[in-house]
Parts: C-alpha cells; structure tokens; sequence
C-alpha cells in the first residue's frame, strides 16, 4: 500500500500535481503529503489543518501550515492564489461540502478531492445485510464517533460537481484492494471504488 | 550590581556591547514630525556573520527588555532575557546564526532616550525626548544593519512588542528580511492594553520625584511610581491559572492574616518584590515613552484599515506563534494577522502552543514552542542556503 512512504491515495494525488507549482493542501493532517510535495515536487506548498497538534508537527518539520477550517478560512484566500487546492479525505467533515468546493475551485486553478466512497458495494452490502451503519476499512468509525457528517457516492459528488459548472479532468476510484483505476463509467466506479480521487478545474 | 539610578546620565562607557552614533549628516525623520539626530543605537551581537553576509537574525525585545538577549545582565547579573533561546544547540544557534539584538529607540539602555544627553543642551533629554513610535524603531534598526553592511536579514524574530517590530518590519522593508517569526504580538494594541499602560503612566507620573518629567535633573527619582506601574503591568504577563498554582492563597512568613496592610500573602510580596528590581534597571521617563509607542501601533490603521495592504506581494516566510492562557496577546489577534497573510496568499505557518504560563510564556521554555521554532528556521535556512542546514 505504501510507495514512495505515503498512502496510495496520497500517491496518487501527488501523482496528479505538476513540479514546481504551488499547492494548498486543506485537511493536510499530519503533513506526509505536503512533505512529500515539497520535497519530490519542489512545489510551494502551504496546509490548513484543523487540529492544533497536527499544525505544530507540521511546522516543526519545517512545513508552511497554519491552523484553520476549510468551512470558514478558505474565503480569506485570493482567487488564483495556487495552482492546486486539495482536499484529501475531508470534504465528508466539512458542514458546506458544496461550498467548499466552490471555493477551492475559486482559490486553485486545479482541485483534487479525494473521499470515501459511500456508495463502493461493501458499504451497500453492510446496510442491507445488517441493517446497521456500515463500516469499512475506508469508514472504520462508527456512526457516534465519526467526524464525518456528509458522506456522498462518487455519482453525488460528479453531479455536484456539474451543478457547481465544474469540470472533471481525471477521475479514480481506489478499489478496497488498494489498486486505482481511472473511471470510465461512473456507475461502475460507484459500486467498485472505496474512494474516489477527481482532478477539478473551473469550466 | 549597580542600579540604574546610580549611573550617571549618558555615561555608557562602562557598560559592555557595542554603540553607534546615527543621524549626523541626516537626521532620523520620526513618525510625529520631529527630526532626531545624532542619537546612538546600543546593541550586543552574538556568533559571526557569514562571508555571503545572510545569516543575521535580528532579535527585537519588549517592553522592558534590552539588548542584553543572550548574556548576563550587566545591572542585575542575571541571564539574558532569551538566553534559553539563544546559543549552540538552541533554535537561535550561534554556530549557524549571527544574532543581533538592539535596544530600542526610547530605552534606557544606551540608546537614545529621554534618560541620555540631548546634545543640543547637554543635559537629559527628560520629555523634551520626541514621542517614537515602532516605526521609528524599525527604521533605526535599519541604519543600523546599514552600517553592519547587512542588505537582508535572515530573521527578524520577537515577542510581544518585539513581534509589533516584526510585524513593522515586514511591513516597511520585506525585501530586507526573509522571514518574520512574530510571538505574542498584535497588529494592533488593543483598547484594554492601552488601559492597562495608562494605569501604569498614571502611577508614574503620580508620584511626587517625577517632577514633571525632570527629576533626574532634580536629582530624583520616582521609583515608587515605576515600581506600582510594573506590579500592574506585571499581572497582565501572567494568568490566573499561573498565578494560582505558584502563590494560591499561600501567607508570606506567617501562619495568619496580619489585620493590616503588610504583604501578608506572598502574591503579594512577590509583586513588591517585582516593582522593586525592575526601578533599579529600567528608567521611568522611558516606560512612559515605550509604552506611548506601543499604543500608538496599528498596523491596519497605516494601511487604510486594511491589514492584508501591509503585506502585499510580501516574500517573506512568516510564523506567528501565539499562547493559548495569553489574555494581554490573545491568540485571536495572532489569528488576524494570519488571516490578513492568507488574504496576499502569504507563506505563513501559525502554531497557538498550550500553556497556562500568560503572556509571559514566550520567554520561558516551551518545548514545542522551541520545536516549532527550530522547524521553522532550519526549513528557511534550507531554502536560504545557509550553511549547517539539517532536517
């Protein structure tokens, strides 16, 4: 599951960022991925992190990150401000997921999103056999302790997506096994991924 | 130890560090219109600046600080007010940085202030000494860089009032500095903490050896009014929690209350005891200055009210620290001005450290403070190119 020391989804989100580009990474958590940025991509990148402590391990390893929420400090940025906004494994947190994707794609003249998947088969399966909340290797909380307050399909989020005239470039989904495929068929990513990861522009 | 008051007016010469005269051909332009010149900057410097000249940090201190950041006082004989922070193996490394610390315009530490010689009279400036400002600061501190033939610091770094000369110098010149670590600082002081250095002006000024300003040419000095003026300062570099954990209610050398007005709770004496040493190093005339300095900072108000306008298209590499029990500097000012950095798409890191030492934490040891800031420089060093640099 691990190239390179970062998590596949990760991997595949740095996979999708030019060299020398600026990135805001918004949920950067501990900083792996805008660590690897900065030095396998020599990008500038700055994060956003909700939790104090993972903002001071950020820095003292040297990295650009302030202390903030996507749902409230991303109005501050200037529009164009970066390159690339990304949001990996966060939207499902945010109280405006709509409008957060509107200001990323405001703030970046790219965005990468990547989520759970609320609507991979086993999460289907988990609800209609047991008939309780599921949880999975991708949502392994359950339903009282999650952070996660909205949870989407990628066929929601690709339709969001169309409401707010954005456009998809490339689109992945991570089956449970950890391989990415592109999506051909959204239905059918929809029933086989565990995540999706989507490369964003403005239309 | 020789206290301050015993020391002749304008006589530095036996006080250690260095001293620069300024302003001869062409005096400093103040931000109140006055004109200032010669005037001297007395400043300490620590580990050698580099042949590329990039390594220099520049350390700006508080209130009641002085140059005296990293070595023993020469009027108390205790450590530097940083010197935790400073020197081999310490986020302000002497084997990798040059450290420069000045005292401020205003101060009674050998730089020009109402305490030195106005040399158009030859007696003590007293309040004749024009009101200064940060800026005045700032800009003074660049003429001296000038004359160390520094044309860009690596850092300039510090807390409280120090961070307002960060945050002023990032302002003014950020093509002269590469990055910015403002600590428990504001864009601007607030309503409350000019209250508070009214108090403290108000005690000072109260006190009959004031004289009007005059007293050191009265011979006097007003050293009870310095000293309630910093026993209330000193309340607002502390918090509750802090003070309720060193004193509690705990008696002073007694086993019950006195019925009287003897310092029966060691609050109480500890307090007295904080008013008494700071008159021995500090000149009241200057707190008066200071303090007028720090009021009269608002960055956003220089700007139009618009803080971000103070640092537009600004290069340089910010980390703003902040306190979370800091009620004089709360963090929600720290915040603002990481806003107004996020609004010109700044490069900004911004910790809030946990602790419930007050204000007063920036100049203790706070480990992730020191973690953040070693993070922080050694990253900038890297993309400096300074030598030594590790990760």
């Amino acid at each position: 599951m691990n190239i390179g020391g970062i998590r596949v989804d990760l991997q595949l989100i740095a996979d999708m960022v030019a060299a020398n580009s600026r990135v805001l990474d918004i949920g950067c958590g501990d900083g792996s991925l805008l660590d690897y940025l900065v030095h396998f991509k020599q990008v500038d990148g700055r994060g956003i992190e909700l939790s104090q402590a993972g903002v001071n391990a950020c820095v003292a390893r040297g990295l650009s990150v302030i202390q903030g929420d996507a749902d409230t400090d991303l109005r501050d940025y200037p529009s164009d401000a970066f390159d690339y906004a990304i949001l990996s494994q966060t939207l499902q947190a945010t109280r405006d997921p709509r409008r957060v994707v509107g200001e990323l794609a405001r703030i970046g003249r790219r965005v990468i999103v990547s989520f759970p998947n609320f609507g991979h088969w086993r999460v289907r399966w988990r609800l209609l056999m047991d008939g309780r909340m599921p949880r999975t290797p991708a949502l392994p909380e359950q339903w009282h302790d999650t952070p996660n307050i909205h949870l989407c399909t990628i066929l929601d989020f690709v339709a969001m997506c169309d409401e707010l005239g954005i456009v998809v470039e490339r689109a992945l989904s991570i089956g449970a096994n950890g391989v990415a495929t592109p999506v051909r068929s959204s239905w059918r990513a929809n029933m086989a991924g565990a995540q999706g990861v989507f490369l964003l522009r403005r239309a | 130890m020789t206290p301050l008051q015993h020391i002749p007016a304008g006589a530095w010469s036996d006080l250690p560090g260095e001293r620069a005269i300024f302003g001869q051909d062409k005096p400093l332009r103040l931000a109140g219109g006055a004109e200032l010149g010669p005037f001297a900057l007395a400043y300490q410097t620590y580990g050698k600046l580099n042949a590329e000249r990039s390594n220099a940090i520049l350390v700006c201190h508080a209130l009641s600080g002085d140059q005296y950041v990293a070595d023993t006082h020469p009027l108390t004989g205790k450590p530097g007010w940083w010197q935790i922070m400073i020197g081999p193996g310490r986020p302000l490394d002497t084997r990798r940085y040059f450290i420069i610390c000045a005292n401020v315009l205003g101060g009674c530490m050998g730089t020009a202030g109402p305490r030195e010689i106005n040399p158009a009279t030859g007696k003590p400036w007293g309040l004749d000494f024009p009101v200064i400002t940060v800026a005045d600061m700032v800009r003074s501190q660049a003429l001296l860089l000038d004359r160390l033939g520094i044309d860009k610091l690596f850092c300039v770094i510090g807390g409280s009032m120090g961070g307002m000369q960060v945050l002023e110098w990032a302002s003014i010149y950020p093509e002269r500095i590469f990055a910015a670590v403002p600590v428990a600082a504001s864009y601007r002081h607030s309503a409350q903490n000019i209250a508070f250095h009214e108090v403290g002006r108000q005690a000072i000024m109260a006190d009959p050896d004031w004289c009007g300003g005059d007293y050191l040419a009265q011979g006097r000095n007003p050293s009870r009014g310095l000293a309630v003026a910093r026993m209330a300062a000193h309340i607002t570099y502390l918090s509750e929690a802090a003070l309720h954990r060193k004193f509690g209610r705990s008696l002073q050398d007694r086993q019950q209350v006195s019925f009287g007005f003897d310092a029966d709770f060691q609050v109480e004496s500890y307090l007295r005891h904080q008013g008494l040493t700071f008159v021995d190093r500090f000149d009241a005339n200057s707190y008066l200055y200071i303090t007028r300095a720090m009021d009269y900072f608002d960055l956003a108000a220089e700007h139009g009210g618009v803080l971000a306008r103070a640092f537009h298209k600004t290069p340089v590499r910010f980390c703003v620290v902040s306190f979370t029990s800091d009620w004089l500097f709360p963090t929600a000012e720290s915040r603002a001005i990481v806003h107004a950095l996020n609004a010109v798409a700044a490069n900004v890191s911004f910790v809030e450290i946990e602790s419930d030492k007050g204000h007063d934490a920036f100049l203790l040891e706070e480990p992730e403070f020191f973690a953040t800031l070693n993070g922080f420089l050694n990253s900038c060093a890297e993309h400096r190119g300074l030598e030594g640099a590790s990760r």
